[in-house]
């Protein structure tokens, strides 16, 4: 652990030199200096991360190396100990999952963050209910009917196949439920787009289903962080490679011109020290930060 | 934008264009899934009913014990709506019975010994009830303590409160208005004619709603389905009104009852308010993520629940033309008791304001029925102790079963 203690003050690589048209100017969130610990445990160290508009992040690491952590940090489930975040370029507060939320950010958690008991429609609107108004201030009931065909035309656009959009989703399975879940971040109009571990739990058919999704969220210009322990899921979908180890980022890879061995060879930190110097050798496309 | 047939719901319907189900395979499938909704609880009151019936020896059934009947569930009724809310979101309130008492008790002393005037009296108790209310909701959803212990503080702390008012264990309400709420009828023919205006509301609310679905390009439920609604909504006020009928007519605080049960009804089915409780009963975390003010829908949910009491409180107190010290033994437990009988989970999220229509019946008939059987506390007790652990068990069945067959 010690070895990668110190954290690296700068931390910028240049995205530009990735050559990516996407990468062109301010990101559409960028994260800088973030910390954050659990009593004891250090779960993120100084981290710098940035999602440009029209990207896939893949957001990568072992078991317990600050992936949710940070994800929780940028929607406001959990308020970082220190560091900043700018939204397109504005520093922006986030105390509360609201705050993220008015900014365009939205959240597809691990631990799926549905209502059971409640039906498709209102868990695609919980929270941002559609409301007639029968009596101005007084009486604005939900707008039940004009919620329901935004529903289906966005289930629709994601080619989502559920049985019906009024059953409970507890009745569905984990890919629908998932599928519930991204599709929830575009009827809010998000800008910016969190997955966490969207395909853990997935068939294969299902997978590709959400991998597909991802990519149309990408199409229509959001910026997309993806976490995923599935590197061929990431080699698939994603353009960036971010890796967090023991809380740090430890390097960062375009999936161009990167094999699955030298991410993983970054997650596990295995003979860190050769991988760094081969890559930046043979074409210098991966940036390794805080390696000494 | 979306331009489909109005039959189907195209981008997600799995079986496309398969006509849809009939009223008897509807049923029939319901059956072989064992989803028979309130079925088993009708059915309940029914057999109930005809044991007592049968037993008392055709008193159960006098216009005269029906009206009794419905006047003594009022206050169960009123508190079996708060505890509705409060499940709802998956909490517990155990001052509900207390709350009422003290609340009576405030109506009483300020209308009988203090000359307040029936208004103020009125206003009063339920303005204490709010705030007791809100104070429960404090510490509950501010502070996080459980519901379960600080409404059994607030059970005991009122309960001495309640004491301390009524040093002489009891005072009687003079003031004719007051004790009226519980004593006068709506009698013919307004009683006859107030539910008319009500069910043409609800045809053309649902009619409203099919055209405009219609419009959207959406599904439509099946027209007989919506006929059967609409049926069953006439059918049971008519059979109301009969009982009503066959003795003065509609007490005046089943009416303001029903009232209550209509509004909050409409706030629990078609508010934001409504759907953010529910979501909070179902996934309190789920919930926050999705930017609700989860602390603020607690501490309304049991800000409302004891102003429901209060005035169920006061209702009592108008039938007993009294407010005593001695706070009600099973209460607490009839009005719990008729919202998980009527089909609300005691772990959230599920279960309509009506279940405490059928669940207070249920409650105020064994009581009944006991009372014209002339058994005790004793057996009260014994009897409803077996009721709401049938009631709770058969909630926790089938919410593992549901947790088990559906995912
Ligand atoms: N609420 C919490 N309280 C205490 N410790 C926490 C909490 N959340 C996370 N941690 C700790 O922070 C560290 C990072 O956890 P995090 O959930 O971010 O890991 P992760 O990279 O998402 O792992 P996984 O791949 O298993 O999901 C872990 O050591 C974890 O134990
Ligand atoms: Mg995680």
């Amino acid at each position: 652990m010690a070895e990668y203690a110190s954290p690296n003050p700068s931390g910028n690589e240049a995205p530009g030199a990735q050559g990516q048209t996407a990468q062109q100017g301010e990101p559409a969130l960028r994260l800088t200096g973030i910390s954050k610990a659990f009593g004891a445990v250090q779960a993120l160290r100084n981290v710098d991360f940035e999602v440009y508009s029209g990207e896939v992040v893949g957001l990568v690491g072992d078991n317990g190396a600050g992936k949710s952590t940070l994800i929780k940090a940028i929607s406001g489930v959990n308020i970082p100990d220190s560091g900043q975040i700018f939204v397109g370029g504005k520093h922006a507060t986030i105390t509360k999952p609201a705050d993220a939320t008015n900014l365009g950010i939205e959240t597809v958690y691990q631990d799926l963050a549905l209502c059971d008991n409640l039906d498709v429609v209102a868990n695609l609107f919980l929270g941002r209910e559609e409301r007639n108004v029968l009596i101005p201030v007084i009486a604005r009931p939900l707008d039940e009917i004009d919620m329901e065909r935004r529903a289906s035309a966005v289930l629709k656009q994601l080619d989502v196949k559920i049985p019906s959009i009024r059953v409970p989703v507890a009745a569905l399975s984990g890919g629908q439920r998932q599928s519930i879940a991204v599709a929830k971040t575009i009827l809010r109009n998000a800008q910016v787009v969190l997955l966490d571990e969207p395909t853990a739990a997935l068939g294969v058919a299902q997978t590709r289903q959400v991998l597909q999704m991802i990519r149309r969220l990408r199409d229509s210009g959001l910026a997309v962080v993806v976490i995923s322990h599935n590197l061929a899921d990431v080699f698939e979908v994603v353009d960036r490679v971010v890796v967090l180890r023991l809380g740090q980022r430890v390097a960062t890879f375009d999936v161009r011109n990167t094999t699955p061995e030298q991410v993983v060879s970054a997650i596990t930190g295995a003979e860190f020290g050769e991988i760094m110097k081969s890559d930046g050798a043979a074409n210098g496309n991966a940036s390794q930060e805080n390696a000494k | 934008m979306t331009s489909q047939s109005s039959t189907e719901s195209a981008p997600v319907a799995p079986t496309p264009a398969a006509a849809p189900p009939g009223p008897f395979e509807v049923l029939r499938k319901r059956l072989f899934q064992g989803d028979l909704g309130q079925l088993p609880v009708v059915l309940t009151l029914i057999l109930i009913a005809i044991f007592f019936e049968i037993t008392s020896k055709g008193i159960f059934f006098a216009p005269q014990n029906l009206s009794n009947l419905i006047l003594q569930i009022a206050t169960i009724g009123f508190l079996g709506l708060a505890a509705v809310l409060v499940l709802l979101i998956a909490e517990i309130d155990l001052s509900l019975a207390a709350v009422a008492s003290l609340c009576g008790a405030v109506l009483v002393v300020l209308s009988a010994t203090k000359g307040a005037s029936p208004a103020v009296a009125i206003i009063s108790a339920i303005v204490v009830g709010a705030v007791v209310g809100l104070v429960n909701g404090f510490f509950i959803a501010v502070l996080r303590v459980p519901s379960f212990i600080v409404t059994l503080a607030a059970l005991i702390g009122y309960t001495g409160v309640l004491i301390h008012l009524l040093p002489n264990a009891s005072i009687r309400l003079i003031d004719p208005f007051l004790s009226g709420i519980a004593a006068n009828y709506l009698t013919f023919p307004w009683d006859v004619l107030l539910p008319v205006p009500l069910i043409a509301l609800y045809v053309l609310m649902q009619l409203w709603t099919r055209i405009r679905r219609q419009r959207a390009g959406l599904s439509q439920a099946p027209l007989w389905e919506v006929g059967a609604r609409a049926g069953a909504v006439v059918v049971v006020s008519v059979l109301a009104l009969i009982v009503f009928e066959s003795y003065r007519g509609i007490p005046f605080s089943t009416l303001i009852l029903v009232t209550a049960l209509l509004v909050f009804w409409l706030i629990m089915r078609f508010t934001a308010f409504g759907r953010h409780v529910y979501a909070v009963g179902g996934n309190a975390e789920a919930a926050r993520r999705a930017g609700i003010g989860v602390v603020g829908i607690r501490v309304a949910v049991f800000t409302l629940a004891s102003t429901l009491a209060a005035v169920g409180g006061v209702l009592a107190a108008s039938r007993a033309i009294s407010a005593s010290a001695q706070i009600n033994p099973t209460l607490l437990l009839d009005a719990i008791a008729a919202a998980v009988i009527g089909g609300v989970s005691l772990f959230g999220g599920r279960g309509s304001v009506w279940a405490v229509v059928l669940g207070s019946l249920i409650i105020g008939s064994l009581e009944n029925g006991l009372d014209l059987l002339n058994q005790g506390t004793d057996v009260k007790l014994m009897v409803e102790g077996v009721v709401l652990l049938i009631a709770v068990t058969v909630d926790a069945i089938t919410r593992r079963r549901n947790a088990t067959g559906l995912r």
